[in-house]
């Protein structure tokens, strides 16, 4: 999919490194921020300082200051990834096995999925306190239905010969499940993946910020109390890092497992 | 030939019709096949050949047993077929291997998934992708084989567990002509060393000559059943790539297109209109 933007011409050429472009980018935009806060065109009030927000980093990890907080969104994420990952690729396999659970259910899984389920959270924080529970379950509810929509339609989509041939080569109903539906299954939940990652990180946070006493978005949150705005943005800033390093991992994650994918091999950018 | 089966044929149609929904009128059904009965003796190579759309992969897929038909019976070396016929193997058009195993854990499939250990699945794997020419390219997944090596492969998942039956849907009509003639005398060279029973169905005259025992000419569907068949007698083994030019094959093909003729036309005038 990613690929599809490059037209064949482009890739004809051998592609130059990007990265000191993307470098200059970073700087320039940095350079400008901060020469707009420092000749007061921009308040440094409400935009905070460059320099400022780099020492508040560099402080909470100097100090270590950072690690208990990050440690807990980092493991609420990881928790609600792996819990709403597995509960929608069973979920999905169930349903797109069962035409009458399927039916059945139909409606109410439309209703749920469109509903802006962020708004749970208070409810959440209500059953499950304030402890990593309620987040975990927030971003359980978005990272479910985003593998079971995947997983529910490839499932679907297995190829009928693929099926047939394992049914002739001797495949009973539960080999059909671990060797056709699961493995084709997998690569949908792949595809979902990346997405389902940032969601379960919407989930801590959004979590930890409505109300919680720990965590990065509570750092954010008592920063905002007080209108520490480095603060707010050294935060988003660790966060921001963090989601791209998790991103990545999947990205690795993705191309060990899904190497029989044509045009796996290549997809890397 | 026919006279060799009767006891103990492979497989036996015995009227057998296959109706199926009709999409463009709700709520009646069209019979792809109607009242068809064919035997495949034990050990015989028989060839369907007809017109496009004329149920022979319906056909197939009741011998299988992926399909039940809708009226008569179906019989596997001598007994009556509910379910999948574990007797055969399925050779399919379109590529059929699984996209995530290697070719080695493909042609291990089979057996792997009839109890065999996997380290025992592995090892007959490779003797038999050894067999087909490609035991270099185990490790390969199906993306990374060419349309020929993929079909081998195919061969090779469906040869190792012997079937005693073999049904083939146009197997090589993907491939271009070279690689077909190539795979049509691997095809034989290994079913002279088993000599299972075949099905093979195709809408290549020439294709179906050369390969089989029997070419079996289908009517024009829809309620197609068998109209007319032929006995080969050229000698075996076959070159593919050469018998074509034995008089004796030019005989036959001109003896089937007479009647194969009449009902590709009738399909051409139908779809014309």
């Amino acid at each position: 999919m990613r690929e599809s933007g490059s037209s064949i011409g482009a890739r004809a050429q051998p592609k130059r490194a990007m990265w000191p472009w993307h470098l200059l980018l970073l700087s320039a935009v940095l350079g400008a921020w901060y020469a707009l806060t420092r000749s007061g065109l921009l308040p440094s009030f409400f935009f905070g300082e460059p320099l400022v927000v780099a020492q508040r980093i560099a402080g909470w990890f100097i100090t270590g200051k950072i690690f208990p907080h990050l440690g807990v969104t980092l493991l609420e994420t990881v928790l609600a990834f792996a819990i709403g990952t597995a509960l929608g690729l069973a979920v999905g396999l169930w349903l797109a096995l069962s035409p009458f659970a399927s039916r059945l259910l139909n409606p109410y899984i439309t209703a749920i999925n469109s509903m802006p389920r962020v708004i749970l959270a208070p409810i959440f924080a209500v059953w499950f306190g304030l402890g990593i529970a309620s987040k975990v379950m927030l971003g359980v509810t978005l990272v479910f239905f985003i593998v079971f929509f995947s997983v529910y339609n490839g499932v679907r989509e297995v190829s009928p010969v693929v099926l047939s041939n394992a049914r002739m080569l001797g495949a009973g109903r539960r080999q059909l499940l671990r060797h056709v539906y699961l493995p084709s299954a997998t690569a949908w939940v792949f595809s979902s993946l990346h997405a389902s990652v940032g969601m379960a990180f919407v989930g801590a946070i959004v979590g930890e910020y409505l109300g919680s006493s720990r965590g990065v978005g509570y750092l954010i949150l008592q920063a905002e109390g007080v209108f520490d705005i480095d603060t707010v943005l050294a935060g988003i800033a660790v966060l921001t890092a963090c989601a791209l390093i998790l991103d990545r991992v999947v990205s690795i994650a993705e191309r060990r497992l899904l190497r029989w994918r044509p045009g796996s091999s290549a997809e890397h950018y | 030939m026919s006279s060799v089966g009767a006891a103990t044929a492979a497989l036996e149609f015995m009227h057998v019709s296959c109706c199926f929904p009709d999409r463009a009128k709700r709520g009646q059904s069209y019979a792809a096949v109607r009242q068809a009965s064919l035997t495949v003796g034990d050990g015989e190579f028989v060839a369907l050949v007809g017109p496009t759309g004329c149920g022979k992969s319906t056909l197939l897929n009741v011998a299988a047993g992926l399909l039940a038909p809708t009226e008569g019976e179906i019989r596997a070396f001598g007994s009556a077929l509910a379910g999948i016929n574990r007797d055969a193997g399925y050779l399919f058009q379109p590529d059929s291997l699984f996209p995530w195993r290697s070719a080695l854990e493909n042609v291990a499939a089979g057996l792997e998934f009839r109890g065999a250990r996997r380290s025992d699945a592995h090892e007959r794997a490779q003797g038999w992708l050894a067999r087909v020419g490609l035991e270099a390219h185990a490790a390969k997944y199906p993306h990374e084989l060419s349309g020929g090596m993929r079909k081998r492969v195919a061969l090779a998942q469906i040869w190792i567990l012997q079937p005693r039956l073999l049904l083939m849907d146009e197997p090589f009509s993907a491939l271009d002509v070279q690689t077909r003639q190539l795979m049509e005398n691997e095809l034989l060279s290994l079913w002279a060393d088993n000599r299972a029973s075949v099905l093979f169905v195709t809408h290549d005259l020439e294709e179906a000559i050369a390969l089989a025992d029997r070419v079996v000419v289908l009517a024009a569907g829809p309620e197609s059943h068998p109209i007319a068949e032929f006995t080969v007698d050229l000698p075996r083994p076959r070159d593919v790539a050469e018998i074509g030019l034995q008089p004796r094959f030019i005989d036959l093909h001109r003896q089937v297109w007479q009647t194969l003729k009449t009902e590709v036309l009738s399909v051409y005038a139908r779809e014309r209109i």
